[in-house]
């Protein structure tokens, strides 16, 4: 099957079995790494990406459903001042360990920020519920999340 | 490699299906699972899939003569955040996976997986919800408790697709949902329960009770349903007892790696004695 889509800001034409997990044409095509298989059913959140917008898990996502529509890594994401934020802030407040869930995290903060940039402790539990992280506990991330958020003023 | 088909529009769709044997398929998150072969591999399907979650026709959220029409490819996300969606389907589907999956999977999904667990069901019974199944040479219009026939099966026919989901726009005075699951966050349902009242002048005028996970199907009784109503509230509480007596035949779970079927059953019927005492 023929598929258009964006990727990362770059128009992209594949042929590709439509059944195909966007997960995998992302880390075998692309060579995106930062997109994790952790669980490959949708529960982990490692290989969460941005779908127009939003946070998606890429192991659930077949092919023939991504047409027309723009996918953003964190490879594309890293170009971006609300990158830039997110990242002094996960560092300022320990949100990284051994690492392998930050991706994923990563993407799931820009799409929370993005709908809601000033969210309280409650909202960034309930939109990061689909992300596990075995190393933090989760009180580090939820940190730099709202560091992120108040450094970030304006910029979403 | 199997064929894929995007159709331009539901018409398209539809006639696809008559010519075609294939997999509908809107958001994906139940079957790119059911059909996963492993890490790093693609799914195993045996037929053309068939891409519908762009379907403009399946897309929207309308109120028209007193019903609320939502298409099937919906998400579930998209549900939480429109005004028109009542408050009691919200309760269910705010518990469902997780944000990033609740913007791939959609409510026609849900209900064509026709899990015993499935978290839209028990309101969707419980509100007397009817399904629109087209096909390219008609359309037919049934209670979800007709289309739903046990663990996952229904009465879908190989060249109809779940179109719309019709739910009269009825206020309920009590909207009730609970879901037990391992944990808050991605979980699977061990049991849920929806009930909906209405009360006038001190009396119950109307009462909806679903148990989900429990049973093959949603369980739902509208001759217990009858016995209550017309209840004063002050009588509920003496009543309870005789209630949950009554439901206790009908709620028949299974032993699962999710739960037991003791505690599944123990924990309904509590939730049910806890809902109606909140009536009172």
């Amino acid at each position: 099957m023929k598929i258009e889509f964006i990727l990362n800001d770059k128009k992209r034409v594949i042929q590709v079995d439509p059944a195909s997990r966007l997960l995998d044409i992302l880390r075998d095509d692309f060579e995106l790494t930062s997109v994790k298989e952790g669980c490959g059913e949708g529960e982990c959140g490692a290989c969460v990406v941005l779908m127009d917008g939003k946070a998606v898990n890429s192991c659930l996502i077949p092919a023939g459903l991504i047409e027309g529509r723009h996918i953003v890594t964190m490879e594309g994401f890293r170009k971006t001042e609300r990158y830039k934020v997110i990242e002094e802030s996960f560092l300022k407040a320990g949100s990284v360990q051994c690492g392998f869930c930050t991706p994923g995290i990563v993407m799931s903060t820009e799409s929370l920020l993005r709908e809601n940039p000033l969210p309280s402790e409650e909202e960034i539990k309930e939109a990061l519920s689909g992300n596990l992280c075995r190393c933090t506990g989760y009180n580090m991330i939820f940190e730099g999340i709202k560091l992120a958020a108040e450094r970030g003023k304006g910029l979403w | 490699m199997v064929e894929g088909f995007r159709p331009a529009d539901l018409q398209e769709a539809l006639e696809f299906m008559a010519k075609h044997p294939s997999i509908p398929i809107a958001g994906g998150t139940d079957l790119m699972i059911q059909k996963a072969r492993g890490f790093g591999l693609k799914p195993d399907f045996n037929k053309p899939l068939l891409f519908i979650g762009h379907l403009r026709e399946l897309r929207q959220i309308s109120v028209r003569n007193g019903n609320i029409h939502i298409g099937a490819s919906v998400l579930l996300n998209e549900l939480i955040k429109n005004d028109k969606i009542p408050e009691a389907l919200k309760m269910a589907v705010r518990q469902m996976a997780s944000p990033p999956s609740r913007n791939l999977a959609t409510i026609g999904g849900n209900i064509c997986n026709a899990s015993p667990a499935g978290d839209t069901l028990p309101y969707l019974y419980a509100a007397d919800a009817f399904l629109v199944l087209k096909s390219s040479q008609a359309e037919r219009k049934i209670p979800v408790g007709k289309f739903i026939t046990g663990p996952g099966k229904t009465t879908l026919k190989s060249d109809e697709l779940l179109t719309e989901i019709i739910i009269p726009d009825k206020v309920f005075s009590a909207n009730y949902y609970k879901k037990v699951g391992t944990r808050k966050g991605m979980s699977l349902s061990k049991a849920s329960f929806t009930g909906l009242a209405d009360i006038e002048s001190e009396k119950i005028t109307d009462i909806r009770i679903a148990f989900g996970s429990v049973a093959p199907t949603i369980v739902r009784s509208r001759e217990i349903e009858a016995s209550i109503i017309g209840k004063p509230v002050s009588e509920i509480k003496n009543a309870v007892p005789e209630i949950v007596k009554k439901f206790a035949p009908l709620i028949r779970p299974i032993d699962d790696a999710r739960s037991s079927a003791e505690y599944r059953k123990q924990v309904s019927l509590r939730l049910l004695e806890n809902f109606l005492m909140k009536l009172t």
